[in-house]
């Protein structure tokens, strides 16, 4: 599946994308990716799941596509 | 009589004519900020035909603004924003009319700036700012095009503003909460490159011509991103948080900005001090816990959630009031909040209940 990584959080995953392979479900998803890059604990961001805003658990397979979206504040 | 000429190569357009002019002219738009988004947005608001905008910006033109707000230059180094963008519109189109407003936004000033238009654009570059302006607008009910801009990506999307299901979204189906710091990317500290804010501040003038006339189908529930590096856009279908309740008027003034808050220093206290000033009864022990949060405790006078603080201030006594929550953190933002409200001495738990129970257990 794919990671599309959106404003800030760019700086701390270190690329605009990730191919990985699915995690049983987004929850599983966010801890790996913490885990992976610690600086995204404290930072704010939603997860889209197939160019949808998700709020809970939502379960991934192959082929599907998240993107992680922090605010932005610039002007 | 209008000189509807000068707007004949968009009144030609299918679907515009004279009905969509005429609603630009009697439009009243108020444009908050007058930085990298907000100059390229007026610039095309005026040219378009918009009536009456009102512009609010505290700053002063500064070099390093040049690059990217390129309504101003060099000339107007040092010179109010909000007041060159007056006369260069002025130069623009005569008979435009501006209102000027050289003020920070707050929350005291915020509707009595919005109060009388029809549509507010969104072009500030602080997230207190874009909380405030999205709070305001869904207590006025007036749609909001909120734009924001990092480094090479920049955001639209249209808030309050009903979709053919009658449904409208906010800021804060984004992102719920306002962020205690402000840990602002801003194009100061992150950079931007110039082009950037022009292209979604023209993104947010074209939203807010499509709102007022009525053509075509504004960005309601889909937050729009652009990518200059790739040259690419995303987009998501904004997810309705049905549990954010209405904001009330006297919540959100009773809601002081985090900064303010900053500035009120809070006594905490230990578990000794905290046992003695109780069992003297000198304080009232306020709890600002959420209520599903474990263990609950029969030593407290109340409990009042945080998030419900600030609604709810007024069944505190006019007392002392120590405050306690899990660790100690919260109830020291809780106890800037009541002794910046009600002016009674506040004492914070440090530690927490855990330091409480730690205590105890020994």
């Amino acid at each position: 599946m794919e990671i599309l990584i959106f404003g800030s959080l760019i700086d701390i995953i270190g690329k605009n994308h990730l191919q990985i392979k699915a995690p049983v479900d987004t929850v599983n998803l966010k801890a790996l990716l913490i885990q992976q890059y610690p600086g995204l604990e404290t930072a704010r961001f939603f997860l889209a799941l197939n160019k949808t805003m998700i709020q809970d658990k939502q379960p991934l397979k192959e082929g599907d596509v998240v993107a992680l979206m922090p605010a932005f504040s610039g002007g | 009589m209008n000189n509807y000429n000068r707007y004949i190569r968009q009144m030609i357009l299918p679907g515009f004519g004279l009905t969509a002019q005429e609603k630009l002219g009697n439009t009243k738009l108020l444009l908050v900020g007058m930085g990298g988004l907000g100059c390229p947005a007026l610039q095309y608001l005026v040219a378009a035909g918009v009536g009456q905008i009102g512009i609010v910006d505290p700053d002063l033109v500064s070099e390093s603004n040049l690059h990217r707000q390129i309504l101003f230059g060099q000339a107007d180094i040092g010179q109010s924003k909000v007041a060159v963008a007056e006369k260069l519109m002025h130069l623009q189109d005569p008979n435009i009319q501006i209102q000027t407003h050289q003020t920070y936004l707050d929350r005291q000033n915020v509707f009595g700036l919005m109060e009388g238009y029809d549509l507010v654009i969104d072009a500030t570059d602080n997230f207190a700012s874009k909380y405030i302006l999205n709070d305001a607008a869904a207590i006025l009910g007036i749609p909001l095009v909120y734009g924001a801009v990092t480094r090479f990506q920049g955001q639209v999307s249209v808030f309050h503003l009903a979709d053919e299901h009658g449904v409208s979204y906010q800021y804060r189906d984004l992102f719920p909460d306002e962020p205690l710091n402000d840990l602002g990317n801003s194009c100061e500290r992150m950079g931007v490159l110039g082009v950037l804010p022009g292209i979604i501040g023209s993104l947010q003038a074209a939203e807010a011509i499509k709102i007022i006339t009525g053509i075509g189908k504004p960005l309601v529930g889909r937050l729009y991103t652009h990518d200059l590096l790739e040259t690419s856009s995303y987009e998501i279908a904004i997810l309705k948080k049905d549990l954010l309740e209405p904001l009330t008027k006297e919540a959100f003034l009773a809601t002081l900005l985090s900064d303010e808050l900053d500035e009120i220093d809070i006594q905490e206290i230990s578990v000794d001090q905290f046992l003695d000033l109780k069992n003297k009864g000198q304080i009232f022990v306020l709890d600002v816990r959420e209520r599903h949060e474990y263990p609950p405790i029969d030593f407290s006078d109340a409990l009042i959630p945080l998030s419900e603080l600030a609604i709810k201030m007024e069944q505190l006594p006019q007392r002392e009031i120590c405050v306690i929550c899990h660790q100690g953190i919260r109830s020291v933002y809780a106890a800037q909040q009541i002794q910046a409200k009600k002016a009674v001495k506040t004492y914070s738990l440090k530690g927490g209940l855990t330091a409480y129970f730690n205590k105890m257990s020994r």
